[in-house]
């Protein structure tokens, strides 16, 4: 597969290491009434969908940036990549 | 016996003669010829055995669909089995075997399977071998895979090397055949980057095997004309010997280049050459590739495809026999007989299953229309055939031709589906193509030859616009437009004989009849129950003929009936081409120590951790056993001093106005407290609340911070605080950086560390026990100004030190610090010392770390901060992880002190059996101690912290041992740890 890293341009994924979901993301406030949950949440329970799936790969062999990648797990088409970074101030995450 | 069947002309180079051993008979051919075509030009007909009855079988096609000619290539090491003699380029001294038989190639023992062919149909080894089932291991299994495969192994390691290489282009074109040369002509004249690879030693496909014209010239000479016009072009690079065998993700394609297979030896350059080509489009030219009918005892060696007794006469001047016949279901294959007549070859007829006014004339052949051959006799070579209509005909080969099926795989190498053409009775390329692939020429469909021209020069314009490259105007190209007239016929149904579909795997009309009545109706289904379409040829000339006669039991159409899924490889791939140069030591890369070259020098005995080559101990001369070597490093550590590279346990530098806060939260302990100059201990949690890793980290300024990682986790720590940093808190003012590489670092640990050090550190930097005090840290200069960083951490529980300088100085500086400890009798110490003093401290390693424990597990529960949100906190407090019998870390001590521990052993209470049902813990380390002499071990075990004295079993049924230990304290050294503050 060929990952179109947002700086570097077209790279082999062979250059990369997947971690998953994307969702992983969006980790839980600690302070929050149900925190137990949301975490357990958070780590186990993950949707597992035949088509688009938003995930985590990182360029480790590369400049070791995490992307979040939208792949078709049926087909292998990439219709997006975006740096991490920016997908998780996007969704208010920040300090 | 020399050349009897060589004729005039062909592509081949009369002047050079090549000789050649076949089953040890010696053999001559030209320069240009095939193991295939020099052994039919000698006369060659038995060239192998099949797979299951053992029948003989001769050579069935000139390409690499065969599915019969199969030999062992080459001797010794690099002996190669099952490779196709279509496509073994023949060299000076080559040396074939024929496969699967026993006893002669004419007198195969296992030839008794013919006869009991009626009980060894499709499912005979699911029906046959069920019981009794102790059976299967003794005997069944063994005698069935004892007769079973094709060629055998040399059992030696390949001496050949292989290469791998990566390659990039605007446009591939697979096959330089009458389309992929027109392709490549006006892709290369527009200038774009094209490569054409084409997996014959001679690039031209069926121009070379055909007697049509192009431009008003021979086939083979325009297509010589245009190799040699795309080989001028710096924008074309031309691969011959080299096969596309994958389509993968996003335009990626697999190719196998055979760089020395047609030379005597390699001569120690790559064998071959894995290519992982990158196109922005490709344009497949793969051609079509003919396939039989089915009629009784249709294998016998002199039956062919027409195409290929054609190409062997027109391309190899070679006839496949003295009176050849021809038996076809559409107009190509009468061109067989008239090439044939025409290089005066004598053909004793044409049976057309059509009944339509013949298309040719035929001097000499009894023409029988509307007819087919019902059945065949000659046991090890054809002389007779029996037809339809009654008439016999003799004929030693016989040309058969059910039609061609375009070479549809790589177009389905990502589950597309081809479709099925009625008028041309194939299946053509269809539904969705891989990402930026097209298809032209025959392998669409396009079967003739000035067909199939147009097609690669038009698409290939298409290709040209979707790239915004401006298609170049090129002269267009004359060539014949051949009638290629076909009306289905697959089976010759008045046959009463055994008639083959698929000949590598013996598999008959018959079988796909038995699988249909013992419900396997899908295509996939019969293929794994009959083995149709299995083993190297993939089915290339019998698929498409088991799918019509599995619709015909079916009562259903072809398409209904559909296609097996197309994977790669297209042909086979070795495996040394797949494993390139990881091999052996090569399989993966050796990281060296900084001092590597100074243990070397030394004798050290090394011992490989993950990649990291580290010296395990320094013998000295005298030393019988390492225990010798370990026990004294470990006694003049504690007792002077040592030294040991600890340079490969992981260094991440970080960074920034938020790095204090950043490691609040990656470890479960609190950093943003320690004080500039000082180092903690850290533990690291997963966020599933299991300890992830451990190290120290040094507070080298207000914001810059070096951690250390254990050697193991080095990696996938970083790996992780880049997700945490990039993901989780991205507004955090921090930056990371591994340094591992970038730093020697070394232990350096004794009651006279300091001594030592005080001889290596510059006087400017007083290493006094109150200016420089336990978990102090700092930069200093060392050997007279050289930058280095020093850490009075202690793994040993001694007084000692890390000291890290840039790794260019780590040899010189291993060796000034063993010359700087002299006095002190300073000595290297390796990874087992190393291990052996942390056990006796009790601290937990990668043993204990392993990835199912918990900080409460290893003692260090109180570590982790319930008032910070740090990663695994929240999932750390789960109940299942805080249970009231937890494991936890504590020492074990033989009884008998005479006794060894050992590792891995279950504990049990004392009279009780050791059952899983009694299980309470298991050991994780164990050591002799030579401090304490004897053995000492760190262990699991349920409420271990409240049972300190009790005794118990350690049992070990794996060693057959048990042993009888008493629970203490981990820490076996110095509980108080007043040595390393000393």
């Amino acid at each position: 597969m060929i990952i179109n890293h947002p700086l570097l341009g077209p790279r082999d994924a062979a250059e990369f290491v997947y971690l998953g979901d994307a969702a992983l993301i969006n980790r839980p406030d600690r302070s929050a009434d149900n925190a137990a949950d949301a975490f357990y949440e958070y780590m186990y329970l993950r949707d597992n969908p035949a088509g688009e799936l938003r995930e985590l790969w990182y360029h480790e062999q590369g400049d070791r940036s995490w992307l979040v990648v939208t792949r078709n797990t049926l087909t292998h088409e990439i219709s997006k990549v975006e740096l991490a970074r920016d997908v998780a101030m996007a969704s208010g995450r920040n300090r | 016996m020399s050349q009897i069947n060589r004729i005039s002309d062909g592509l081949i180079d009369r002047t050079r003669t090549i000789t050649f051993a076949f089953n040890d008979q010696r053999y001559s051919g030209h320069a240009g010829d095939t193991l295939a075509s020099a052994l039919l030009a000698n006369g060659v007909k038995v060239v192998g055995r099949s797979f299951k009855y053992h029948r003989p079988r001769g050579v069935f096609s000139a390409g690499n669909e065969e599915p019969n000619a199969l030999v062992e290539l080459r001797r010794g090491a690099y002996q190669e089995p099952n490779t196709r003699a279509t496509v073994a380029e023949l060299f000076d001294g080559m040396h074939a075997r024929s496969q699967n038989h026993r006893g002669p190639l004419g007198f195969d023992f296992m030839a008794i399977n013919d006869y009991l062919s009626p009980f060894l149909s499709a499912g005979f080894y699911y029906k046959t071998f069920m019981w009794p089932k102790a059976f299967w291991e003794k005997l069944y299994e063994p005698v069935i895979r004892a007769s079973a495969g094709l060629g055998s192994l040399s059992g030696q390691p390949d001496p050949d090397t292989y290469d791998k290489g990566f390659l990039h282009t605007d446009i591939l074109i697979v096959g330089a055949g009458p389309a992929g040369l027109a392709a490549a002509l006006t892709a290369g004249e527009s200038g774009a980057r094209v490569i054409i690879a084409d997996d014959d030693f001679r690039p031209g496909g069926r121009l070379n095997a055909e007697t049509l014209s192009v431009n008003d010239m021979s086939g083979a000479q325009w297509s010589r004309q245009t190799l040699a016009t795309l080989n001028a072009m710096d924008n074309v690079r031309l691969m011959t010997r080299t096969t596309v065998y994958g389509a993968f993700d996003h335009g990626i394609y697999g190719a196998l280049e055979r760089k020395t297979d047609h030379l005597t030896s390699s001569d120690a350059a790559p064998r071959q050459v894995l290519w992982r080509i990158y196109a922005k489009r490709s344009i497949v030219c793969a051609g079509a590739t003919e396939r039989a009918i089915a009629f009784g005892n249709n294998d016998r060696p002199g039956i062919m495809l027409a195409g290929a007794v054609r190409a062997y006469a027109n391309r190899w001047g070679v006839s496949a026999g003295k009176r050849v016949a021809v038996f076809t279901n559409n107009d190509d294959g009468w061109r067989t007989a008239t090439d044939l007549v025409d290089k005066g070859v004598e053909v004793s007829g044409v049976i057309d299953t059509r009944n339509i006014p013949a298309p040719a004339s035929v001097p000499g052949a009894s023409i029988v229309m509307g007819a087919s051959v019902v059945n065949t006799a000659g046991r090890s070579g054809l002389h007779t055939l029996t037809l339809s209509n009654g008439q016999t005909l003799k004929a030693d080969c016989l040309a058969v031709s059910g039609g061609w099926s375009p070479n549809v795989h790589l177009s389905c190498h990502q589950r597309g589906r081809p479709v099925w053409n009625e008028a041309q009775a194939c299946f053509v390329p269809g539904g969705e193509l891989p990402l930026g692939m097209h298809i032209a020429g025959a392998a669409n469909g396009s079967l003739s030859l000035s067909a199939a021209i147009t097609s690669g020069s038009d698409v290939t314009a298409q290709v040209l616009t979707s790239l915004d490259i401006p298609v170049a105007k090129t002269p267009s190209i004359k060539a014949e437009d051949e009638p290629t007239n076909i009306k289905a016929f697959w089976h010759v149904k008045q046959s009463t004989k055994r008639c083959w579909i698929d000949l590598q795997n013996d598999v008959t009309t018959k079988d796909i009849g038995v699988s249909h009545q013992d419900g396997f109706h899908s295509v996939e289904h019969v293929k794994r129950y009959t083995t149709l379409g299995m083993a190297t040829d993939q089915g290339k000339t019998s698929n498409v003929l088991g799918l019509a006669i599995m619709a015909e039991h079916a009562g259903k159409t072809i398409p209904e009936t559909g296609t097996t899924i197309f994977r790669p490889p297209y042909t086979p791939v070795p495996i040394g081409a797949l494993a390139g140069r990881s091999r052996g030591k090569d399989f993966k890369p050796t990281r060296l120590t900084p001092s590597h070259a100074w243990a070397e020098e030394r004798g050290a005995e090394f011992v490989e951790t993950g990649n990291w080559l580290r010296a395990q101990w320094f013998a000295l001369p005298g030393e019988t056993h390492w225990r010798q070597t370990v026990d004294r490093e470990v006694s003049q550590t504690r007792n002077s001093v040592g030294v040991c590279d600890v340079s490969t346990l992981g260094k991440i530098d970080i960074q920034g106005s938020d790095a204090a806060e950043f490691l609040d939260r990656v470890y479960a302990n609190t950093f943003s407290t320690l004080a500039v100059g000082k180092v903690r201990y850290g533990l690291m949690l997963r966020e599933d609340g299991i300890v992830m890793d451990d190290g120290t980290t040094a507070r080298l300024d207000e914001h810059h911070y070096v951690m250390t990682t254990t050697t193991a986790n080095a990696v996938s720590v970083f790996r992780h605080m880049e997700f945490c940093r990039q993901c989780l808190w991205p507004g955090l003012d921090v930056q990371l950086i591994s340094a591992t590489e970038q730093w020697a670092q070394f232990a350096v640990a004794g009651p006279n560390a300091r001594k030592l050090l005080s001889n290596i550190v510059d006087d400017e930097y007083p290493i006094d026990n109150e200016s420089f005090p336990f978990m102090a840290c700092g930069n200093v200069t060392v050997c007279g100004g050289t930058a280095g960083r020093l850490f009075r951490i202690s793994f040993s529980g001694e007084l000692a030190y890390e000291i890290a300088v840039p790794s260019r100085f780590g040899n010189s500086m291993m060796e000034a610090l063993i010359e700087a400890g002299k006095d002190y009798q300073a000595i290297p110490y390796g990874t087992e010392a190393l291990g052996v003093m942390r056990v006796e401290k009790g601290h937990a390693a990668g043993n204990e770390l392993t990835g199912q424990t918990t900080a409460a597990n290893l003692g260090l529960g109180r570590m982790v901060s319930k008032k910070k949100d740090c990663i695994g906190n929240v999932l750390s407090e789960r109940e299942g992880l805080n249970t009231d019998n937890d494991l936890q870390l504590v020492g074990f001590k033989p009884v008998n002190t005479g006794t060894a521990l050992s590792a891995g052993a279950h504990f049990v209470r004392t009279g009780q059996s050791a059952i899983t049902a009694n299980d309470e813990g298991w050991m994780t380390s164990v050591a002799y101690s030579p401090s304490l002499g004897h053995s000492i071990g760190l262990g699991f075990i349920q409420n271990g912290q409240d049972r300190i004295g009790e005794t118990l079993t350690a049992a070990d049924p794996l060693r057959g041992n048990s042993t009888t230990v008493e629970i203490v304290s981990p820490h076996f050294i110095d509980p108080e740890g007043e040595r390393l503050r000393g």
